[in-house]
């Protein structure tokens, strides 16, 4: 086996250096009984191009994004990934190093780590970022259960334009932590009141920006709001693409900002593995979930990088940590942390405004096709249309065309028949005007 | 020895690097995008109208930088990797070109389910092996990662308890030599946490697990092969005890890299377990993530597990994205976005097809081979904790330091010089000065040799009692050499800010 460097000569000699008469010896704690009823039905081993074949022949059974014009979003995000980036995450000094325990040995991907920080920071607008978490939806569980540590309150209130996973994520880890999470009807056409509803009991108000069906809304009323009542605010971004162009969550007011940094961190790959963006204020710092590297010297007074703040952190604390999270995600933040780089300032704003400017040339030309709307007055690169037909089958018949032509809101909300017609699209970069002349024809047909 | 200065501050090919936010050229880019074509903006007044402070480079000076960053770093590429509890073996580079066919990366999880069959029947092919490797009903597939995947099984535990009316039932045995992550996640759950001794042997005290076991316990946590390398023989005994107690056995399974393709945890009475892609099945470990841990459930638990769940009917393959219904009647909900860390199933799925069952039983074959030889060798002046045979891993006691003035930490710096990755220091709790080695089964014999000459070399070094001094001055050839860790926790800097205007905190930003 190619990946196996132990010669038979080799475990004899090593055998004999034990004093052991076979490998099977060294076993010898495990009980007879189940080694006597192991039993797998399961193939030998396959050489590369063998397995090259196999997961080939798999992969192709998907309709990739590049081979299809494509207009989804609702959390994850197609971009274009330079070149550069996969090649820097793929330096086997990055890819095959573990978490940096040993600090004077792994200078490299701690600096990465305090770039990171300080870029998560800038872009959210907060004062300290950590080093990442799972995804978003994850973040944001851990940003409630913050926020409960934090105001010592065990009810939330979850807005309807937040992601559906996101609240099912943290509905779900919440029930096990007695936080009651309220999570207000899906909110389509942005009008529920959040501000009328926050109260002295709740821990923390959740909404997102942009929201889930594409609202862009000024939470600075609910910040303030939030604050009276001695709640933090907690914004999540799925897409972090729009910090480039929209005013930063920490500017309005939030306390926590959590976020999925996927959009700019590669590939979609079905979802995962993602990279959870968290940042807050200075003054939370002690409940921040997660890993945190700060600048120090080392004994010749030179600058370097250590992580920092264990004494929050399970390997430390054990059960009186502020979260069980150890293994994160580290390489998707190294490319999180390339693309920003590359990008730079002039890059991550343009990026943004050509972003904002496909989709409202697709806003455009959608409604105007007879009995189409489009919900939100502003957005970012996705909006809620609501079609005169479900657009479950609107999808299906644009898949039949070769289009992946958004997602319909009725596959997170099926039990809200005033959701069914209701598709959500998104334009990047990546689509050309050709894409959404493409996607407007065969629309006006599926429709008719 | 004294190291000679340079103007530069660069030593040889020890290049040092600033930071990106010190090398910005204002306007500068490294990606070229085409004009925004003119429209109506529909932002809503919240057009950002201030700069956000992102440094400028060029692309030349961004892959330098990275490159030089990278240089910085240990990985298992350039050397051997010894961190115990971590399995820091070989990462095939198949895996990652797998991982990039378009057909896996470039698809959006929210595809009509018509295109992307491919995908859920790899989530398939990975929930298939990890079963068979197990024996176990079902597996989650969602969990993103060791400790995530614990959380998933203790709170299938907890949803199975409450819907049998067992509700009351709020405490969790953890034993003292359990990972950090098992406590953490024990009251992440909602659960007290108890825990329960080792016996002289390293292994669980069967008469303190008894002591224990009474009708408010939900679970016990066991690490099997167990956190000291040494498999929990009465495992069978213990799970019989557990379930007469009428609690669940949650079985540990970072260590499953030691037994895989030798038994199967179902035949020991596990009712939930999670695996580390990252670890058994060679996905790599990133600088810290992302792993994937999924976690395989008895007929019991399995009922609670969370969505999503890929559904096979006949050749068509669907995913039940909801809790509440379908396969998911009783499921107890969501615990990650999407369908879970599907890039690392690819990458696994790419691993355990390349060494076949075969191979995976030589791997844990060879990986408890080469850490026996470390045992026998290093005891020539090594102090081991326990009585061998071991499992995967290697653990020794800091008594052969007794009276030099060196410690468990000194002799990993210096190891560090050596040019080693240093073991893991200080773990298990239950050992004084621990170091712990886990060598994996894709190090050649000659490796074991050579590193085991380094640390005998540094172990009668520290034992001659002439050498402390330049013990606690390793590591002296590194990128840098010890660092102020009191310093960094003390006033943290965890971000950079520019030098200008920054009167205060050095974190604190202006905040408007």
């Amino acid at each position: 086996m190619r990946y196996l460097p132990l010669s038979e000569t080799n475990r004899r000699d090593m055998l004999g250096a034990i004093g052991a008469a076979s490998v099977d010896e060294l076993f010898r704690d495990l009980p007879k009984a189940a080694l006597a009823q192991a039993r797998f039905n399961l193939p030998d081993t396959a050489s590369e191009m063998e397995v090259e074949r196999a997961l080939g022949v798999m992969a192709a059974k998907n309709l990739n994004c590049g081979a299809a014009p494509a207009f989804l979003g609702a959390g994850n995000y197609r971009h274009h990934t330079p070149a550069a980036m996969d090649y820097i995450i793929q330096r086997g000094e990055f890819l095959t190093a573990y978490t940096p325990y040993q600090p004077e040995i792994s200078q490299g991907t701690l600096q990465a780590i305090f770039e990171f920080q300080t870029q998560v920071a800038l872009i959210t607008g907060m004062e300290v970022a950590n080093a990442s978490m799972y995804d978003g939806a994850t973040a944001c569980a851990e940003a409630v259960a913050m926020a409960a540590r934090v105001t010592k309150r065990n009810a939330a209130l979850v807005s309807g334009g937040v992601h559906p996973h996101y609240r099912d994520v943290t509905a779900t880890t919440m029930k096990f932590l007695d936080v009651a999470v309220d999570c207000l009807a899906p909110d389509p056409t942005g009008i529920e009141d959040l501000i009328g509803r926050v109260t002295s009991e709740h821990a923390c108000v959740v909404v997102q920006t942009p929201g889930f069906f594409g609202h862009l809304k000024d939470h600075s009323a609910l910040a303030e709001a939030c604050h009276k009542a001695g709640a933090l605010l907690v914004v999540c971004v799925t897409e972090p693409v729009a910090l480039g162009l929209i005013t930063p969550p920490g500017r309005i007011g939030a306390d926590i900002v959590v976020g999925e940094g996927q959009s700019l961190a590669g590939p979609m790959s079905f979802g995962g593995p993602g990279v959870g963006l968290f940042a807050t204020r200075e003054r939370f710092l002690r409940q921040m979930p997660g890993r945190l590297c700060g600048e120090t010297t080392d004994e010749d007074g030179r600058r370097g990088w250590v992580l920092t703040l264990s004494t929050r952190e399970q390997h430390i604390r054990r059960e009186k940590a502020t979260s069980n999270i150890c293994t994160n995600s580290g390489l998707i933040a190294l490319a999180f942390t390339t693309h920003m780089t590359l990008l730079g300032e002039a890059g991550f704003t343009r990026l943004a405004q050509l972003n904002h400017a496909m989709a409202v040339t697709l806003a455009e030309k959608i409604e105007k096709l007879p009995g189409v709307r489009v919900l939100p007055s502003a957005f970012f690169n996705e909006f809620a249309a609501m079609l005169p037909k479900p657009a479950a089958g609107v999808v299906e018949a644009l898949a039949k065309r070769g289009i992946l032509g958004g997602v319909p809101a009725s596959r997170f909300y099926p039990t809200y028949p005033e959701l069914a017609n209701l598709l959500l699209l998104t334009a990047t970069e990546t689509n050309t005007a050709a894409d959404i002349e493409t996607l407007v024809g065969a629309l006006k047909e599926v429709l008719s | 020895m004294t190291m000679p200065t340079t103007a530069s501050g660069h030593r040889g090919l020890q290049l040092e690097q600033g930071l990106i936010f010190e090398q910005d050229t204002p306007g500068m880019t490294a990606v070229d995008l085409p004009q925004a074509p003119k429209v109506n903006e529909r932002l809503g007044g919240l057009k950002n109208t201030q700069p956000i402070g992102l440094p400028g480079l060029s692309e030349p000076d961004v892959v330098r930088h990275y490159t030089r960053l990278s240089q910085k770093n240990y990985s298992i590429d350039s050397g051997f990797y010894p961190l115990g509890s971590c399995t820091m073996k070989h990462n095939p580079r198949l895996n990652e070109k797998m991982a990039r066919l378009p057909g896996f990366a470039d698809i959006h999880p929210f595809q009509p389910v018509s295109t992307v069959q491919g995908a859920l029947e790899l989530i398939d092919t990975c929930a298939t092996w990890l079963k068979e490797l197990t024996g176990m009903a079902a597996v989650a597939m969602s969990p993103a990662a060791g400790a995530h995947g614990e959380l998933c099984g203790l709170m299938c535990i907890r949803s199975a308890h409450e819907a049998s009316g067992q509700g009351h039932r709020k405490t969790v045995l953890v034993p003292e030599s359990a990972h950090g992550t098992n406590p953490a996640t024990a009251a992440l759950c909602g659960y007290a946490v108890e825990a329960i001794p080792a016996n002289a042997e390293g292994r669980v005290d069967i008469a303190a697990l008894k002591a224990h076991l009474r009708p408010e316990i939900a679970a016990v946590m066991i690490t099997n092969p167990n956190t000291c390398g040494l498999f929990e023989r009465d495992c069978i005994e213990i799970a019989k005890l557990i379930h007469d107690a009428g609690a669940y056995f949650y079985m540990d399974g970072a260590n499953f890299n030691a037994i895989v393709g030798r038994l199967r945890i179902a035949d020991l009475g596990v009712d939930a377990m999670h695996i580390n892609l990252h670890k058994t099945f060679s996905t790599p470990h990133g600088g810290g993530g992302p792993g994937a841990g999924p976690t395989v459930l008895s007929a019991k638990l399995a009922p609670f597990a969370p969505v999503p769940m890929v559904v096979r009917a006949g050749e068509r393959y669907d995913a039940e994205e909801r809790a509440g219904y379908g396969a998911a009647k009783q499921s107890y909900g969501r615990m990650k976005g999407y369908q879970g860390q599907f890039g690392v199933f690819v990458r696994a799925v790419a691993y355990m097809m390349a060494m076949g069952i075969d191979g995976l039983k030589q791997a844990s074959g060879d990986a408890v081979l080469n850490a026996n030889y470390l045992l026998a060798r290093l005891s020539a002046e090594l102090t081991p904790a326990f009585e061998g045979p071991c499992m995967h891993e290697a653990v020794f006691d800091d008594r052969f330091l007794k009276g030099t003035g060196v410690t468990t930490l000194d002799i990993a710096k210096a190891l560090i010089d050596e040019g080693y990755h240093p073991p893991t220091m200080y773990f298990p709790l239950v050992v004084h000065g621990a170091l712990l080695l886990e060598p994996t089964e894709t190090e050649s014999k000659a490796t074991l040799d050579q590193f085991i000459d380094s640390l005998l070399h540094l172990a009668r070094k520290a034992k001659s009692g002439t050498a402390e001094a330049a013990f606690k001055a390793a590591p002296q050839l590194a990128p840098r050499r010890r660092l102020d860790e009191t310093k960094a926790a003390r006033k943290p800097i965890l971000r950079w800010l520019p030098k200008s205007g920054d009167n205060g905190s050095a974190n604190r930003e202006a905040a408007e």
